[in-house]
């Protein structure tokens, strides 16, 4: 499963890929994946297709270096991910994140830069440059000093898409970006995710909505605690994948819970 | 009048009562930031019941001095946190519960041994604290602890932050949430024992609690909620003591009063997210 075209990426201008190998992974002593395989690399915009608990969002922590991996390896630009890099960004569940936090857009946007900063230094012109380009980029350059609770659905998606920007990382993990949005925002985000992928970034998003499949991914990856099919979508998007997947046929047109 | 209002000035207790207050309001408010932001009021609290049982061991095993009395009461509450980790991991028991049981346990133990212990006159002291009697060694040592942790949550200021906002993201950014986290528990410990003198284990907690908390319904900015936090528990805790002297009060819980009325006040009239005013708004729509 080598991915076959995309070896160069438009944001850097060499091959990024990054390769899932027999990946197998425990969470809370019951293992959630195993014979996870799959390659792919930056300007591809992959869809995570299962049902719920098929472990979407563990491949992405495991990604993401959030959980030991029990066999297997992930390579990431043909080495292994450690605990974590920064060319690697993972977007958390929206439920997973306190918006009454006292914080600012601009505040979690900074964020994204503490890895260049470390701990102590103070932002150079540099990160400055980045965070505010990463802000302009997802349009919240009129927003940087609301509190992250006073945003629509898919401004705050928005936000975390700028951190991760401006912590320029290559790949995105998304998981359910687009749960609890409405509709107009479904679109905008279907939007920002192409012109990234388009970039050269490498997007990665757990997704439900069967609906919207089509528009958004180039790739698909179907799993059911395992790797059941992975490939360009026309090719894995197919009925017999989904039968496969969900044991049944998912309704058309309706979303799989 | 103005001598009246001159005289707590004039005692070297009362200079070092207000110097203290000082200092354990400007640390314990800025450090409540962290208790309110990883909404632990409740574990910290716990912990502070867990100080007195260290003290009475601390006082059997070495008489009293002030290290005695600060190494017994932090590993009091490092034994009880980290058992009740260990009680919630080893057995189906929710953490909470296990730190119930050890930490009335142990406080009910320490309350006996302090009884046995010749110094009942002062256990109202420990419960409650008593500023007055500060020393000025004791100042010193204040002064330490609140220069330490200051240090230490100022100079970690980033990685806290991130890990407090949402810590599997700070993870991947290469923050070591664990250490982190055991070593916030563990300055907040510190910053408990440095306002024992004053307030006494039964009240630290609202001293490490209500500042910040204060300070959350008026601001959406982080920096406003640490520094202002701290701003506001010097401020109080200073007006407190001097009160506590002109009224004729009990200073430590004057300083948790006075919180407790200040935060009322926030919760009521705040401009943007006070009762009143989201009333207000709910009736103009």
């Amino acid at each position: 499963m080598t991915h076959p075209t995309s070896n160069s990426c438009a944001h850097c201008g060499h091959p990024h890929e990054l390769r899932v190998e027999d990946l197998r992974v425990r969470y809370r002593h019951v293992e959630a994946l195993r014979d996870v395989s799959f390659a792919t690399s930056c300007g591809a915009c992959v869809a995570l297709i299962g049902p719920n608990g098929a472990g979407k969002s563990t491949l992405l922590k495991a990604v993401a270096g959030l959980l030991p991996v029990a066999s297997g390896r992930i390579l990431w630009r043909g080495t292994k991910v450690a605990k974590w890099s920064r060319e690697i960004a993972y977007l958390p569940q929206r439920e997973n994140v306190d918006w009454q936090f006292p914080i600012t857009v601009s505040g979690v946007v900074r964020m994204g830069r503490y890895p260049q900063a470390g701990w102590w230094r103070p932002f150079s012109a540099a990160d400055e440059a980045a965070i505010e380009r990463a802000i302009e980029l997802m349009g919240l350059a009129d927003l940087g000093d609301r509190q992250i609770s006073q945003l629509s659905g898919g401004q705050q998606q928005r936000v975390f898409l700028a951190r991760a920007l401006a912590q320029e990382a290559h790949v995105l993990l998304l998981d359910e970006p687009f749960t609890g949005l409405d509709r107009n925002s479904r679109a905008g985000l279907a939007i920002t995710l192409r012109e990234l992928t388009a970039e050269g970034r490498l997007v990665i998003a757990a997704h439900h909505d069967m609906e919207t499949v089509r528009d958004i991914y180039d790739e698909v990856l179907l799993l059911n605690h395992r790797a059941i099919a992975f490939g360009p979508l026309a090719e894995v998007f197919t009925d017999a994948g989904l039968e496969a997947t969900f044991g049944a046929l998912p309704t058309a047109g309706k979303e799989v819970a | 009048m103005s001598d009246w209002l001159m005289e707590p000035f004039r005692h070297p207790f009362n200079q070092r009562a207000v110097l203290a207050a000082l200092l354990i309001g400007l640390t314990n408010g800025y450090a409540s930031a962290f208790v309110v932001l990883r909404k632990s009021a409740l574990k910290v609290g716990s912990l502070s019941h867990a100080l007195l049982p260290g003290i009475a061991v601390a006082i059997l095993v070495a008489g009293l001095n002030h290290w005695s009395v600060f190494l017994g009461s932090l590993f009091a509450a490092l034994l009880i946190g980290l058992g009740s980790l260990a009680v919630s991991r080893g057995s189906r028991l929710d953490h909470d519960s296990a730190l119930a049981i050890l930490y009335t346990a142990a406080f009910s133990g320490g309350i006996i041994l302090l009884r046995r212990l010749g110094v009942v006159q002062e256990m109202e002291q420990w419960l409650f604290g008593n500023i007055m009697g500060l020393r000025n060694s004791d100042l010193w040592t204040n002064f330490w602890i609140s220069f330490g942790a200051l240090g230490t949550l100022t100079a970690l200021h980033r990685p806290l932050l991130m890990t407090l906002f949402d810590a599997e993201v700070a993870a991947t950014l290469g923050v070591p949430v664990r250490t982190l986290n055991y070593l916030l528990l563990a300055v907040l410990i510190v910053v408990l024992i440095s306002s024992l003198q004053a307030v006494g284990c039964m009240l630290a907690l609202g001293l490490l609690v209500a500042p910040a908390a204060t300070v959350y319904l008026l601001t959406d900015s982080t920096n406003a909620m640490f520094w202002g936090g701290s701003l506001l528990g010097g401020v109080a805790a200073v007006c407190a003591v001097l009160a506590g002297w002109w009224l004729n009060l009990e200073q430590g819980p004057a300083i948790v009063l006075l919180l407790g009325v200040v935060f009322l006040l926030a919760f009521l009239f705040g401009p943007k997210y006070g009762l009143l005013h989201r009333v207000r708004q709910y009736r103009g729509k």
